[in-house]
């Protein structure tokens, strides 16, 4: 028997249409499904102190029928959202809410004010509810390096749901949630949601306001839908996307409706390959996925053919310059004055910064701190940073290059179907890697999703990836519905977690 | 482009000498590398983390072979410039509030140990 929490938003969206349910049923169908399953999954940080909140929508009938706005049964204009629980990840504000990012260092932080994405939702009426459980700081592949214990993969509770976004990943997948949003610095989003079989899209760098977003790279960093469809993978952009005048990165670029490529033919579409991302490292059973789902696209009268992106060797190594420089700096406010831990016994300023970041961060947190302050000090400024900029430049290069041919790329989302709990934890590179197919979007800062393409002899969810150029999220959502309506591995639901 | 070694000395302040063998990141010091980062660690976790940063940063000195001359670096994946707002008083944080986060407050101050005895 399917329960309410088994809905998508867009279902929900219908029913509450024509009144056939409450928001309390939902709520209390979520609560529900949380108390029986997540002792075992831990997807959700300090549940049963995080209260629900909604708020009556501005009567703003413009802007909802811009992003698909319907009349409810009482003649109301409604955004389609209206009454839809949304998970939050744990690094994302809002107000009178505890913002660890699953760190020591930020336990009891309460947050003074609302990201912009957590107004934006409230503006169309939907229901913040619950955070969800991440790794540190959003530093990981794995969800291992949370203060609070790992999230598990509601498919295989000895396996990891993926990282950092994984408390996102494995509540909409265990359906715990009805969506959540991420964050994706180098794959957060779109690696948690491969490994648990569901839809996460990383938007174009400054299409959604990081306002309230606790930084990790600055410059790498977007907000982004975890759903388990496409079609509310897109009604969610409707609402988080736009310029933000508190965000002086996020674009000036006119949102579209969604919603409006959803059903469209992809006849004659050009879909890339680039071989770089076929090479050695791809297991045997993502690649086998990855071939069949082409041969599926090329069904639906999509033209798939081979590109080049010569860079792509490069793209991890970039990565690790890159982000923890930006992250150490980002850091360096974590420092034991305004607000998080501080080290009560140190006798001076020096000491005391010193340990309170000793005693709050993380093993993980400390290695990319380290190495970023490294990558940036005197001397070594050139050699690792400057370098790793230019480098840079040639993957964006690669990408402008490829999309003169081709209209979308796909690729493997992850290396694997999802790893076993401690099997990389102590080994940074091998975690590190688990990032290879996903870090190129976010320096080039262009926007990509993962969907479900199939299954392991395991029964593991396996994701492929499509990226799209700057703000061409439409085409996206175009090939990602054409292919997942002529398939059924988003309907797959786990197994209730045993004990 | 060879990336000069680090220096064994902790106590080192601006840039290490060049060394023209160019060995680089297997002389990665720690300690220093945590005072700039104002970052304690103790003893028996430091050899664990030197090896670690160390293997990473060999993993990232790959970079090295990469041809890049004459390319600009890309420091940020929109060309933004300079993004002006107008000068317009608006609300901001309640003092008060924001000061419920801090360990320790005095009055509208956060207050942090004598910095004049601060040795370093």
């Amino acid at each position: 028997m399917n329960s309410l929490a088994d809905k998508t938003a867009s279902e929900l969206s219908e029913l509450y249409k024509k009144n056939s349910c409450t928001q309390k049923e939902i709520l209390d169908s979520l609560t529900q499904a949380i108390h029986s399953k997540d002792g075992k999954l831990n997807a959700y940080v300090k549940f049963e102190q995080t209260r629900p909140i909604h708020r009556k929508p501005p009567a703003t009938k413009a802007r909802h029928q811009n992003i698909g706005g319907q009349a409810s049964a009482d003649g109301d204009l409604r955004s389609p959202l209206w009454g839809v629980p949304i998970a939050i990840k744990d690094n994302i504000c809002v107000e009178g809410q505890e913002a660890s990012c699953a760190s020591k260092i930020l336990q009891n932080y309460i947050a003074p004010y609302n990201a912009t994405v957590i107004e934006k939702l409230l503006d169309a009426g939907a229901v913040i509810f619950g955070r969800t459980n991440m790794d540190e700081f959003a530093f990981g592949s794995s969800c291992e390096t949370s203060f609070y214990g790992p999230a598990k993969n509601p498919w295989d509770l000895a396996r990891v749901p993926g990282g950092s976004s994984g408390g996102s990943a494995a509540s909409v997948a265990s359906r715990t949630a009805i969506a959540a949003l991420g964050s994706d610095t180098g794959g957060s989003i779109r690696q948690p949601a491969a490994l648990c079989g569901i839809v996460g899209l990383k938007p174009t760098y400054g299409r959604v306001s990081r306002y309230g977003l606790i930084a990790f790279a600055s410059s790498l960093d977007q907000i982004g839908p975890m759903t388990r469809d496409v079609r509310d993978s897109a009604l969610l952009l409707n609402v988080i996307a736009g310029y933000d005048p508190k965000d002086s990165t996020s674009a000036d670029v006119p949102v579209p409706d969604y919603t409006s490529f959803l059903g469209q033919s992809i006849k004659g579409m050009k879909i890339g390959m680039p071989k770089e991302y076929f090479k050695e490292g791809l297991s045997k059973e993502v690649g086998e996925a990855i071939k069949s789902a082409v041969k599926k696209l090329e069904g639906l009268g999509a033209v798939v053919s081979e590109v080049s992106l010569p860079h792509t060797e490069h793209a991890v190594n970039v990565y690790y310059i890159v982000a923890p420089s930006e992250a150490s700096s980002n850091l360096a406010r974590f420092d034991g004055v305004r607000f998080g831990y501080r080290n009560k016994s140190a006798q001076t300023l020096k000491e005391m910064y010193e340990k309170s970041r000793g005693d709050g961060f993380g093993a993980e947190a400390k290695r990319r701190i380290i190495l970023g302050t490294f990558a940036l000090s005197s001397g070594y400024y050139d050699a690792y940073y400057l370098k790793a900029m230019k480098v840079r430049t040639k993957i964006k290069s690669d990408f402008d290059e490829a999309f003169k041919k081709v209209d979308v790329l796909l690729t493997p989302t992850a290396p694997s179907p999802a790893f076993k709990i401690g099997e990389k934890t102590e080994d940074p590179l091998q975690m590190y890697l688990s990032d290879i197919y996903t870090i190129s979007a976010n320096l080039a800062g262009v926007p990509a999703i993962s969907i479900p393409c199939g299954f392991s002899k395991n029964n593991l969810p396996i994701g492929l990836q499509f990226l799209a150029k700057p703000f061409d999220e439409g085409t996206l959502f175009k090939v990602s519905h054409a292919f997942e309506q002529a398939t059924e591995f988003h309907k797959q639901k786990p197994e209730e977690p045993s004990s | 482009m060879t990336p000069p070694p680090i220096s064994n000395d902790s106590e080192a302040i601006g840039p290490p000498l060049a060394d023209e063998t160019g060995g680089g990141v297997s002389e990665f010091n720690l300690k220093h590398i945590a005072s700039l980062a104002r970052l304690h660690f103790e003893e028996k976790d430091l050899k664990v983390f030197e090896s670690q940063v160390a293997g990473i940063l060999k993993f990232v000195d790959e970079l090295r072979k990469v041809n890049v001359d004459g390319v600009e670096p890309t420091s940020h994946p929109l060309p933004l410039t300079n993004v002006f707002r107008e000068d317009e008083i608006k609300p901001s944080l309640n003092v008060e509030e924001f000061q419920k986060n801090s360990p320790q407050v005095r009055g509208r101050f956060f207050e942090v140990p004598k910095v004049i005895e601060d040795k370093s």
